[in-house]
């Protein structure tokens, strides 16, 4: 690791005036602080966001779910109104990493970060959540833009997220045995406006929503709905894990299995 | 039997120290004065250097030194070695290239090491490292095992043509030959043995250390074998006269043969610490651990299985090509030989067998002995088509390995090998029904009505341990004896400390030894203690690999134990004023015979050292004794391990839901510690059967170098083990012991392959049989059933 200033601010408006092009935001330090000891990053200043008491937090306001930027994977997990009201996120969150990771990573962390294989964007997407900035609300459809790369500009942080509560939902995730990441999550839900499919892992340029497998659940929210179904392996990742083809086919086994398992 | 004597599941000593953090590895150890060493490696799997430019560096903040190969050249000391001499069919000797601890010219996998920077701290070593700027004239590289000796590969070393090290083989030609042509059925096999990174926890770590008030040198190193580290570094690296090294190899965090051998970095520290007079200490990271530890495995085989009519195995015929990296390792060159071809007559009757191996240079890290070693790939070649071939005559796997075996001992194999004692068919019974043979039709059908495919798989393997017998590895090659040393020291109080040439790196010898020691003089348990580890303390040992501890250095202890009871016996002769003769040893009190006469073994111990009752002149004062015990033959462990499992066809995802191990390890010392070490062996087998595979690409960079991409096995990822042993005591050590701790993971990659294409109907699955894999072998079984 390089040696680097650390700053610690006390609130959103501190943490925005410490930003500059040479500055990181460190939220867990699950992906930020091994990319720093592998020397992939040197960022000039660290400025953390764990004493900033606004960022962190779980609450229900009427018919979402908000969750602040800094909230760990694990209080997701174990958070009582997110059980009741959208268990398949509280799962989601309880099988990301190990409890390491969950102890220490943040939704907020995981956004920003956009890894293709991460769970929370797949959530995100299917939930059709809002990313709240310190600057502007964000669909999910416009934050994830490809690999590694969300809208957030100079000077942005996540603030908190906001989940609609859907009818139903579920989240199947296939492991990458080694990384324990998803080779394919894929995360359905259905709300009055239909049902969606957001799918992680397989991606070539990240997380993305499957249009053919929403259109059959919208007809109806059944496994049967998508006994039949493929998906194309264009565009879906090939790496030394899995290839595409088989990655196509587990987006539609995954699915199939998550509808019924929403119920 | 004791509480805890022989037999006896005592639990392990050292484990207190190690669970409570109160071990005490290379990487605790921190020497007055000392620097660090960062070694800068080659990002490029095969180029010239041309330039290295260490001017920016060596002005950076807290650098001591920089050294490159020249300077290692200039001090005349030697490159690293290959302790095994393998010659050719043709007669000639392989052909070993240079390898030199620090690169001269030439790079030659990604990881080689170009540079050393000593800096005050780690931190600015490695800093300092990024300013030294290489000019490398980048080369095409050779980086896959089949087709690395075809002609217009690019060339690893110049001294090795079509990058072959050696063409070797084994065997009787024209008799097998003569049992294919004779043969009524021929089975046919392609494989690849997947190349695995042995990822031990505790990474290595070396400290070396200069006194310039003695001119003696001190290393601190992860090692198996700190005798025949000091031996290599002393006479053939030429760091300094043994008297003037002494190496000390402390707790060591796992080793699995990754650490037998000797390295550039360890090399490099000790060398340097004398060029700068100041301790220098180097710690692998992970990611170092990845590139630069020696591999194990990399086998490419084409092998072919001759029988007659009745089914019975007439001949094998095996071709493999092995990969040994860029350079050879310290023992590498035997691991594809004799560690290998000597074990392809499996627990069967073959009468003729004949095996060819190329081992084969590529621009990778060097491959070397990883648990099991050899055996393995010679386990997974017998028990794939062992197992193809009863399934092509229709013949239940079971009985027709039974109607193949050995059955009467001694038993010559065509491939030097003589088989002492066993009973394969006993542990085939033993593990038949623990693994409830029978109900497998029952629980397929129950498989199969939840849409899932069950298979069940074999595995009955052999292996050769206690190595060795030190004149007949040396008639195969080998530069050192095989022996084993031990030094019984008894205290005047009646304590003893045993000094074994034998090294613990996670086996347990402080735990078993004592053992032995505690029964064979009656002692309390807690008043032995084992030391090792350290070329001050112990006298020469060959240190901790291929099972051998507990066949060869236990026996060694045991030699010793007989020379103690016999000079104990003198002593309380004169005490008890009865005649040596007339004295009897048990349960740790001397007797004499037809009296009530008796001393206890402290006492004696006592006597041995005031040397009042007895004349000094005739009887040595002292109760201390050596031996050395060079084994007469190998251990032969084996044993019968099934596997059964359940495949979801719709992903491949594949659960191993028995696991059935039956071993014949001879006399057991501690049956604790070796259900311990089947379980370990057995998870690293379905590691390299399901999970793990180094990936280079074909530029030569290691894909898999982290645990993100190389999927070590975890415990979800395991059953819960079924462990029995049956026992044939093994006859040529004086315990009986044959050696438990390769066993697991020689024996479960055939089981587990075994087991999936039994599931899926067809031969075509590769190691690691990820769930991606299984799933197109289940797709295919699928298509070809609707086919049909
Ligand atoms: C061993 C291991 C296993 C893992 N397994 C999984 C898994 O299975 N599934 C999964 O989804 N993830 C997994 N992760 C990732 C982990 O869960 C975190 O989500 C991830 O590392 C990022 O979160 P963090 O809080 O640690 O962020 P950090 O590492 O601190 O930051 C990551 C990036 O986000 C930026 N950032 C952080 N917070 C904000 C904010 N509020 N606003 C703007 N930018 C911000 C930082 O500047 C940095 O660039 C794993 C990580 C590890 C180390």
């Amino acid at each position: 690791m390089y040696a680097f200033t650390y700053h610690q601010p006390n609130d959103v408006a501190a943490a925005v005036a410490l930003l500059d092009e040479d500055a990181k935001l460190l939220a867990g330090g699950q992906t930020l602080l091994p990319t720093m000891k592998q020397r992939l990053a040197s960022p000039a200043s660290i400025v953390d966001l764990g004493k900033i008491g606004e960022l962190s937090g779980i609450s229900r306001e009427g018919e979402t779910i908000v969750i602040g930027a800094m909230t760990r994977h694990a209080d997701v997990a174990a958070n009582a109104a997110v059980h009741q009201a959208i268990p398949a996120l509280a799962a989601l969150a309880g099988g990301i990493g190990d409890p390491h990771v969950r102890n220490r990573g943040t939704i907020g962390g995981s956004l920003a970060n956009n890894d293709p294989a991460a769970d929370y964007p797949a959530a995100v997407l299917a939930l059709g959540a809002t990313i709240v900035t310190n600057k502007r609300e964000l669909a999910a459809e416009a934050f994830f833009h490809g690999l590694f790369e969300t809208a957030l500009g100079e000077g942005e942080i996540i603030v908190k997220v906001r989940f609609p509560i859907p009818q139903k939902a579920a989240y199947q995730k296939f492991r990458n045995p080694a990384s324990r990441f998803a080779l394919v999550g894929v995360f359905v839900t259905q709300t009055k406006g239909g049902a969606r499919v957001a799918v992680t892992g397989a991606g070539a340029s990240g997380v993305f929503r499957v249009n053919a497998l929403e259109a059959a659940l919208g007809a109806s929210f059944a496994a049967a709905a998508l006994k039949d179904a493929t998906v194309p392996a264009e565009g879906l990742n090939t790496d030394m894990h899995a290839d595409a083809a088989y990655r196509a086919h587990l987006i539609v086994v995954l699915a199939r299995r998550a509808v019924a398992a929403a119920g | 039997m004791s509480a805890t004597g022989i037999g006896a599941s005592v639990k392990r000593t050292e484990d207190i120290r190690f669970i409570t953090g109160k071990g005490h590895y290379t990487d605790d150890i921190n020497r007055h004065g000392q620097a660090y060493a960062y070694f800068l490696r080659s990002p490029h799997a095969h180029a010239t250097i041309n330039k290295i430019d260490a001017s920016a560096a060596l002005k950076a903040p807290g650098v001591v030194a920089i050294f490159t190969g020249d300077d290692i050249a200039a001090d005349k000391v030697g490159g690293l070695i290959c302790g095994w001499m393998i010659h050719s069919k043709d007669g000639s000797p392989m052909k070993a290239g240079a390898h030199p601890a620090l690169a001269q010219g030439k790079v030659r996998y990604v990881g080689d090491h170009v540079a050393v920077v000593i800096a005050d701290t780690y931190a600015q070593a490695r800093e300092a490292g990024e300013k030294i700027v290489v000019d490398y004239g980048v080369l095409p590289a050779a980086t896959d095992t089949a087709t690395t000796a075809k002609p217009g590969a690019p060339q690893v070393h110049d001294v090795a043509p079509n990058n072959t090290v050696y063409n070797w083989h084994i065997g009787d030609k024209a008799a097998t030959d003569a049992a294919f042509a004779a043969a009524a059925h021929v089975t046919k096999l392609d494989l690849i043995n997947n190349r695995l990174i042995p990822n031990a926890m505790e990474p290595r770590a070396a400290v070396g250390e200069y006194d310039s008030g003695t001119d003696a040198l001190t290393l601190y190193t992860t090692s198996q074998n700190p005798h025949v580290a000091r031996l290599v570094l002393s006479a053939f690296i030429g760091i300094a006269p043994e008297h003037k090294l002494r190496v000390i190899a402390p707790d060591v965090g796992g080793g699995f043969g990754s650490k037998i051998f000797i390295y550039a970095e360890e090399t490099v520290c000790v060398w340097a610490a004398k060029k700068i007079d100041r301790p220098v200490k180097w710690t692998a990271d992970r990611t170092e651990a990845f590139l630069s530890d020696a591999h194990g495995r990399d086998h490419v085989t084409h092998a072919e299985l001759a029988l007659d009519v009745g089914g019975k195995i007439t001949g094998l015929r095996v071709h493999t090509i092995a990969n040994l990296g860029a350079y050879l390792s310290t023992f590498s060159s035997s691991v594809p030989t004799y560690l290998y071809g000597l074990l392809l007559s499996g627990q069967y009757n073959i009468p003729a067998i004949y095996c060819e191996v190329d081992a084969v240079y590529t621009n990778t890290a060097p491959v070397d002995a990883y648990r099991g070693a050899g055996r393995p790939e010679a386990t997974f070649v017998v028990e794939r088509i062992v197992e193809i071939a009863a399934r092509q005559l229709g013949r239940d796997p079971g009985e027709f390995r039974r109607a193949n075996f050995v059955t009467s001992f001694p038993h010559q194999t065509p491939v030097i090998l003589a088989y002492d004692a066993g009973n394969y068919g006993g542990a085939l019974d033993k593990a038949l029904a623990l693994a409830d043979y029978k109900g497998i039709g029952a629980r397929k059908a129950a498989s199969a009505a939840k849409g899932k495919l069950r298979g069940i798989g074999f595995s009955a393997y052999i292996e050769a341990c206690g190595l060795a017998p030190s004149a007949a590895v040396g008639s195969l090659g080998a530069g050192v004896g095989l022996w084993e040393s031990a030094e019984v020291r008894v205290n005047p109080i009646g304590t003893v400390e045993v000094l074994t040439g034998s090294h613990s790196h996670g086996q347990g010898h402080e735990t078993t030894f004592a053992q032995l020691v505690s029964q064979r003089l009656g002692i309390p348990f807690e008043n032995v203690s084992i030391v090792h580890g350290d070329t001050d303390k112990v006298q020469m040992g060959m240190g901790t690999y291929g099972s051998r501890s507990g066949a060869v250095g236990m026996s060694a202890v045991s030699k010793a134990l007989d020379k103690i009871e016999a000079k104990a016996k003198k002593v309380a002769g004169h005490v008890l004023e009865a005649s040596e003769q007339d004295i009897e040893f048990k349960d740790g009190k001397f007797t004499v015979k037809g009296t009530d006469k008796a001393i206890d073994f402290a006492s004696v111990a006592l006597q041995a050292y005031i040397a009042h009752k007895f004349n000094g002149q005739e009887l040595e004062p002292g109760l201390k004794e050596t031996a050395f015990w060079d084994p007469t033959n190998f251990t032969f462990p084996a044993g019968v391990h099934i596997c059964e499992l359940e495949i979801d066809p719709e992903t491949g995802v594949t659960t191993i839901d028995r696991w059935t191990a039956v071993d014949d390890f001879g006399a057991l010392i501690n049956p604790m510690i070796v259900e311990g070490q089947v379980h370990g062996g057995v998870a690293q087998g379905i590691g390299q059967a399901m999970l793990e595979g180094a990936v280079y690409n074909g530029d030569g960079q290691l894909l898999t170098a982290s645990f993100m991409d190389y999927c070590m096995p975890r415990a979800d990822d395991l059953p819960s083990f079924r462990v029995e042993t049956i026992e044939t005591r093994c006859p040529s050590n004086p315990l009986g012991i044959k050696g438990c701790g390769e066993a697991g993971a020689i024996a479960a990659p055939p089981a587990v392959i075994n087991a999936i294409t039994d599931a899926v109907g067809h031969e075509d699955v590769a190691m690691p049989a990820t769930a991606q894999v299984i799933w197109r072998a289940a797709q295919k079984a699928i298509l070809k059933r609707a086919a049909e």
